[in-house]
Order: structure tokens, then sequence, then C-alpha cells
């Protein structure tokens, strides 16, 4: 690997607070043309707000700037948009695709740079009647592929390419700029099979031999270790390592990525029911739900515990409780108080007396048009004909606007929901304030078994002390057994009994929440049961 | 300040473009006597016309609340009244009992045809306010063959020459003909008429729709409306209730022509349902509704901005110019009403 010295890239000091919510300490680093720089850390970490200040995004200026210094060649830059550092030869490949799904591969590899040729029309009318040069474009996007080094048909449509092929067509977009000196890759292995994740990362090579820096963003620790020069783990908004990669090795980074100090072990809790009492028993459930494949998930849950369901994203965790739930296409069996739920259909499973906080709070979880009265009340309602008043022998269910407003109080003040009335219309509340609508709508059913899927997703810290507060009371005064979804380990373990992992669409492990982290950490890689000591296997619990 | 307030905050509630179009049809009616046009006979033409058009506009409300969007199936109800209307006819009933036995009449045809119609809508969501559009101009055409097929036998109804096959206008007289529009009629001097019966009628209905909104059911419809996947997280039968609105709606376009044709005096067959639903449509979205909010305040106001401003303008014009434009200028007028209102279909006011 050809390196000079001069750094290519420095941040130095960088800060960010969204709101008085710090996602970035004094974060520094440097890179060298040609090196590659692992990014790693869990959800949340920081590491795509560090991206986004990296490339001057909007949602950074539009919250009030950052703190600290970015240095290109050694001279301070401020980029106002993300056109100023592709100007500066930065690019990005996103984890979603950004291409024209009718287009081959060459036209979206020189999309709107595409050399264009004069003619008549466009002497008269100016460049807009240009038309396109084919053959020079075809050129160019067969330059970048091969610069890339994959083997990618330039006349395929995006549409007919099998998914690591659209990637290529991405970096290769990137590459065909001229200028490109750094790159930068977003989880780019996670939708890749194994084969193309390795002619990827053999492109990324032959990038850093031709002197291209590369910040790479991956989950899989093992490509990390592979083809990455330095290392720099994340948590908190801080680095909490910055290594050769030589150095590491996948164990010591998951511990890295989750760990933190262990003054936080005397809020876990101990579990003080009993350990044969099963309220929920799911057995070989699957569920198709997209990004979130649930493939073969046996669990069971006890009565009055909280147990976590943890894993890195895209793993199935989410699946879990949506197809249980019957929002999404599920099999298997799910039994619950010794009754078989039938799956797929919402109302079973409210029937039965369980209720389900989504993650998508503002797809599911509210009538955003509607008021927080109607938010909080709608489902049990419906379902349990409460808030109602009866005429005719109940042939007429007329809604019943004073116990509506009672109760709507009622959470209001105990959730501490910050709203202009209970007339407020859902939309116009905060995150935090919209989720703590969500529990209360769960709340108001009075479940048995109470889901709550990433309750603390996209809300300041304020807010996710309470929402995690409330959930606690909860369970604690009203006996109710919770299952709660979540990406943040550290939010599992302060408030759960036991964690189970998911990898790959199945229970890689159940720990106690006091396990150590690094623990955690293998098992979110995929490691199974057994190669983790204290874990329960998916497979005997 | 407070008061300035107040009207802000009116005028904020009630929208500006109604504010504008209300303004309008006050101008009109404060230039009809210069123009020589008799305000009694303006007013009680306006009574009327939104007494005929009410209940068609009201049938617009279940389907918007449950998220299928404006009905423009709306020939789907015309055509379930039409058969209603003239089986009655055709099964001699008369007076007030006629009007009765068309609404019994049409009734299975509405929840028939609206629960077919309601399972076509629930196969293109998304697309259901042009699927809407197509169903309704081929029943309108399918019934064109019907008319002349199906096997009716009045003689008030069928072509004189051929005995049989319907005719393209029916007389309601000796039938159905006011029975609504001369209940409890008010008359004040010559000219003012108000339509009392007419109106009681519209009132039952849209209070019965406001009961309903405040039912469980009804409640559920709403939240279907709002956000369709909330609903079916919360045990809702998304499907079933969007059918049971397009059944209501379909239903209330049914009585709609009913009411229509007592006041109007024909049962128009073939093309004449064909246009029906642009002018229900254009109301409700004057009324200040959008794709998925409506309220009976909307349908009220709405029918009665559109049906003054329709009835207005050409009568008042006419009279200024002293030349019969009265036809052109009604279309003009009416098209243009439904064209503005199609531009504002995403503004709502509750």
């Amino acid at each position: 690997m050809k390196q000079s010295d001069a750094p290519l890239l420095e941040m130095k000091n960088i800060s960010k607070d969204f709101f008085g919510n710090q996602v970035l300490t004094d974060v520094n680093f440097s890179l060298r043309p040609g090196e590659i720089l692992g990014l790693v850390g869990e959800n949340g970490a920081g590491k795509s707000t560090l991206m986004k200040i990296l490339f001057g995004m909007d949602v950074i200026h539009e919250t009030g700037g950052y703190g600290g210094q970015v240095l290109i060649d050694g001279k301070e830059v401020h980029f106002l948009t993300p056109f100023d550092a592709l100007a500066m030869g930065i690019g990005m490949v996103h984890q979603e695709f950004s291409l024209l799904p009718d287009f081959t591969a060459a036209e979206n590899i020189v999309l709107n740079r595409e050399p264009l040729r004069r003619n008549v029309l466009s002497e008269v009318f100016g460049e807009r009647m240009d038309t396109l040069d084919r053959k020079t474009m075809h050129e160019q996007a067969i330059a970048a592929i091969q610069r890339l080094g994959v083997a990618l048909d330039p006349d395929m449509p995006v549409s007919e390419m099998p998914v690591g092929h659209k990637q290529f067509t991405e970096i290769a977009r990137e590459l065909s700029k001229s200028s490109i000196r750094l790159l930068v890759l977003d989880e780019p292995t996670a939708v890749l099979t194994e084969q193309e994740a390795d002619s990827l990362l053999q492109a990324m090579r032959r990038l850093s031999s031709a002197g291209i820096a590369v910040i790479f963003i991956s989950h899989r620790l093992q490509e990390i270790v592979d083809v990455c020069d330095t290392l720099l783990v994340m948590r908190d908004g801080k680095i909490i390592k910055d290594v050769s990669a030589k150095e590491a090795d996948t164990r010591q980074i998951a511990k890295w990525m989750v760990g933190r100090d262990v003054s936080l072990e005397s809020s876990h809790r101990q579990f003080a029911g009993d350990d044969d009492d099963i309220v929920l028993s799911m057995k070989n459930l699957w569920v198709d739900m997209p990004g979130e494949t649930v493939r073969d998930v046996s669990l069971d849950v006890r009565r009055g515990e909280i147990l976590g369901i943890g894993g890195l994203a895209g793993q199935g965790k989410l699946g879990i409780p949506n197809g249980a739930m019957g929002l999404f296409p599920a099999g298997g069996r799910v039994v619950f108080e010794g009754k078989e739920i039938a799956l797929n259909n919402p109302r079973n499973f409210l029937d039965s007396g369980m209720a389900f906080v989504s993650e998508d709070r503002r797809g599911v979880g509210l009538l955003l048009d509607e008021s927080l009265e109607w938010n909080i009340t709608f489902t049990a309602m419906q379902v349990q004909d409460k808030f109602l008043r009866k005429f005719l022998g109940g042939l007429l269910k007329w809604r019943d606007q004073n116990s509506i407003e009672a109760v709507t109080d009622k959470y209001v003040r105990q959730l501490e929901i910050r709203c202009t009335g209970t007339k407020q219309r859902a939309k116009e509340l905060s995150g935090g304030n919209q989720q703590k609508v969500c529990l209360a709508k769960a709340f108001a059913v009075e479940p048995k078994l109470l889901f709550v899927s990433e309750p603390t997703r996209g809300i300041d810290i304020g807010a996710k002390g309470l929402v995690l507060q409330a959930l606690r009371e909860y369970n604690e005064q009203a006996g109710t057994t919770i299952v709660m979804v979540s990406s943040e380990l550290e939010e599992l373990r302060s408030i759960c009994d036991r964690i189970a992992i998911v990898s790959d669409g199945r229970i890689s492990g159940i720990l106690p929440a006091r396990s150590d982290s690094a623990e955690f950490g293998l098992l979110m890689l995929g490691a199974s049961g057994e190669q983790v000591p204290n874990a329960q296997s998916g497979a005997d619990v | 300040m407070n008061m300035k307030e107040r009207i802000l905050h009116f005028v904020h509630s009630f929208g500006w473009p109604r504010i504008i179009i209300g303004l309008f049809l006050l101008l009109l009616f404060i230039a009809a006597p210069i123009v020589g046009v008799k305000v009694s006979t303006s007013l009680s033409d306006t009574l009327i016309r939104f007494g005929m058009n009410s209940v068609m506009v009201l049938a617009m409300v279940p389907m918007i609340h449950s998220g299928c969007g404006l009905n423009f199936g709306l020939p789907v109800g015309i055509i379930a009244g039409l058969l209603g209307g003239t089986l009655s006819l055709q099964l001699n009933f008369t007076g007030g009992l006629s009007f009765f036995m068309a609404i019994v009449l049409a009734t299975p045809f509405a929840v028939l045809f609206g629960w077919a119609y309601g399972v076509l809508l629930n196969k293109v969501k998304g697309g259901e306010m042009m699927i809407a559009t197509y169903v309704g101009f081929s029943i309108v055409s399918f019934m064109c063959m019907m008319w002349l097929l199906l096997p009716y036998s009045n003689p008030t109804m069928v072509w004189g020459y051929t005995g049989s096959g319907l005719r393209t206008t029916i007389s309601t007289e000796g039938y159905y003909y006011h029975v609504l529009n001369d209940f409890l009629q008010i008359k004040i001097g010559s000219h003012l008429v108000i339509p009392t019966g007419m109106i009681l009628f519209f009132a039952l209905l849209a209070f019965l729709m406001w009961a309903f909104l405040h039912t469980k059911t009804g409640t559920a419809m709403t939240a279907v409306g709002s956000n369709p996947v909330f609903a079916r997280a919360s045990g809702i039968n998304v499907d079933r209730t969007r059918i049971l609105s397009v059944i209501m709606s379909t239903w209330l376009g049914a009585v709609g022509i009913l009411v229509y044709q007592q006041s109007f005096g024909f049962i128009q067959l073939y093309m004449g349902p064909f246009y029906m639903a642009m002018p229900a449509v254009s109301a409700i979205l004057i009324g200040g509704a959008s794709v998925n909010k409506a309220s009976i305040t909307n349908v009220i106001v709405g029918t009665f901005l559109f049906q003054g401003i329709v009835t207005m303008t050409p009568s008042v014009m006419n009279s200024a110019i002293h030349t019969d434009m009265s036809e052109v200028i009604r279309i003009i007028v009416s098209n243009g009403m439904i064209l503005y209102a199609l531009t504002r279909k995403s503004e709502a006011t509750r």
C-alpha cells in the first residue's frame, strides 16, 4: 500500500449536538491517501452523523452546525452542501441505492455528467439541446468499471441486476468522477453475498493502491480486520479506539463496540418471578418482513419478566413482534397462556390480551391527523368496547366523549405528554411525546403482555429515560410482561431481565442482562450459543 | 384586538376560498335586483337546487372517511336509484308511497352494486378515484343497453311506438313528483318558496350520517381513512370497513337521485347519470373537504355555495347583458367551478 505522509483528510475536535443531545464529542482522526479506514460502532454511535458532517449535509446546518475543524490537504474547509464535498473529490456510496432502475449501468454511472455533442439545434437554442455522446459515455463507464476491477455489463438495465451489481454500479459512478480521492462506503457489503463482498474487498484494495482513500463502514467485523489499515471504534459519539487493524481481533472489537463501564451493573434487574411460568411461547416462528426476515425463532417468555430482544439491524429482531402480531405474513406456532394464537390477523393477537407498540410510530403507531384522544383510546375502543355508551341493548355503540377525555387526561399527566390539550393532533407533537402517546395507547388496552419495539428510537435522552421508566413502572405495578425489542444493547441491559440476541433471523442466544457485554457482542455477530459461555442457545430454550 | 383575532380565527377555520366564493354569491344577490332579477325567485331556486343535490353530496362523505377518496363512481348509486324509481313506477305505486317504495326497491341494488364496487376498489388501493370514474362511466354505458332490454311495461315509461324499452326521460308526475318539496312547504309572497320537506329529509340523512360517525363503526371508518395501517394494527378489518363505506355511499347516491327526480319532475335515463358525479364532487371540495377528510358542514356549505353560484351567475349575467347566453354561461360556470374545486382537492378545513 502506497502511503504518503501528508494527511488527505483530518477531522479535529469534531462535536455535534442535536438540540442539546450530544451525539459527537471531540472526535479526532486523520486519513492518508490510499489508506483504508474501518469505522465501526453500534447503531446510533455517531458514525452516520460524522459522515454527514464530512459531506456538509443540510441536516447539519439546519440543526446549528458542528464544532471543530475539517481539514483537507491541511486546509480547513467548510462544506455547505454535498456538492462542495464532491468538488473536493469526496464520494459516498449510500446504503440505499440511488439508481434509476430503467437506465443501464453506463447511463447511471455518468448520469448528469454525460459527455455532450453539439448539434444544429443546440447552436441555436443553447446547451439544453445538446445530444448525448453515447460512445464516449460507454467508454467512460467501462473505464470506471475497470478501475473497480469487477465484471459488470455496462449495457444491463439496473432493474435486471442482482443486488451486488447495483452496489458496484454505485461505486463505479463515484469512481468515474476523475477527481475522486476519498470514497466513503456505508455498509456496502450488508446486501452482498459472500462472493460479491470478496470481490468488493479486492476492489477496495485496488483503489487503495491507486491512492484513493476509503472510509469503510461495516458491521461485518471480519471484513474490517481483513481489509482495513486502521480502525476507528465509535461508541456514544466518542472514538473509543483508534488502532491499526492488525492489532485487533473481532472479539476485541466487539467488546469495544458495546462495552461500557461496569458501574451500570447495579441497576440490572434480578427476575423475581417463576422461571417455569411461561406466558408466551413461540415455536419455529418465521416472518416475511422486508429487511427484517425472521427465519426460525423459538422463544419462551416468562410471566412478569421484561425480556429484551437485541441484535444488529436487519437481522430480524423487529420481525418477531411484527410477525406475532400479524402485521406481516408469518408462520409457526404462537401460544399465549396455553391458547394457540392464529397468526396473520392482528385481531386475534389483540383479543388474546396482548398489545404492540410499533417501531414505526408515524406509519403504524399513530393517527397523525387525529386528536390525542382518538390515538390513545382507539384500539381499546375497537378491541374491548371501552369508552363506549351502549344503547338499544348494545346495538348502538356511541363514543363516550367524557370517559375518552378522562382517560386521555390521565395518561397525559401520568406520562407527562407535552401538548396543548387532549384535542391536539398527534402530528404536532415531538417524537418523544408521540412515543408516549403510543405507549398510552397500549396501556389503555391494559394488556397482559406488551410488545414494545424500538421505544426510544429517534427521541432525545430525557424522553428516553421517561419512556423506559414508564415501561418499568408499568411492568412492576400492573404485573404486565414486557417484550422489548431494541437496537441499543445498553438500553436493554438497563431495563430487562433477560436478553435474547437475534442474528440472521434466528435466536443466537439468551443471556441474563448482567452478562459481559463482549458476550452479547459475539452473539450479535452470529456466534452460536455454544461458543459463548453462560448463554442458553436458541435451540434449547 | 380581540375582535380582530376572532375574525382571523374565523377566516382561518372557514377558509379563504369559501369566503371569497361566499362574497361573490352575496354580490350576485345584491346585483340581481339592479339588473331586474327577482331576489325571491333566485333565493328559492337556490334553496331548491340545494335540496335536490345535497343528498348526492352527502353520499361523498362515507367513502372520503374510509380513505376511498372522492366517489367519482356516484353513477353506480344513481343507477341503483333509477332502478328503484322505475320499478316503483312499474308497480304503480303512487304519491308518497311511490317515493318510499322507490327507496326500498333501490336498496338491494345499492347494496349489491356497492358491495361489488367496494370489492373492486379494495383491489386498486391508491388508484381508487381513477378506477371509480371508469366504473361510473362503464355502468352508465352498460345500463344504456339494459334500459332498452329490461321488460318494463308501464305505458307512461316505455317508448310509445314499440311498447318496449324505457324512454330517455320519464315524468314523475302522478307518482312521486314533489312529494318532499310540497311537504310543509312555506310560501312567502308569490315567489319565495321554501321546500321544507326536501330540506328536512336531507337534514334527517345528514343527522344519521353525523350520528354514524360517532359510533364505534363510524370511528373505525374514520381511522381507516386516516391511517389504514394503524387501523389494521388495532384489529380493524380494513377491507370490510371500506366496503361498508362504499355501500353507504352508493345507497346515499341512490336516495340522492330519487330526491333529485321528485323535485325535477323527470327520471333521466341513458346518459343522464353520466356527469352527475362531477357537481357533487366539486360541491364537497368547495365546502372545504379534502380527499380524506369531510364533515357534514363541508357538505352543507359546499352544496349551498356551488348550487348558489351555478343558479345565480347565468340569470344575473343574462339579464345584465340582455342576450340569451344562459346555457353558455351555465356551462362555463359549472365546469369552471368543477375545475377550480379539483385544484383545491388537497387542502382541508375541519
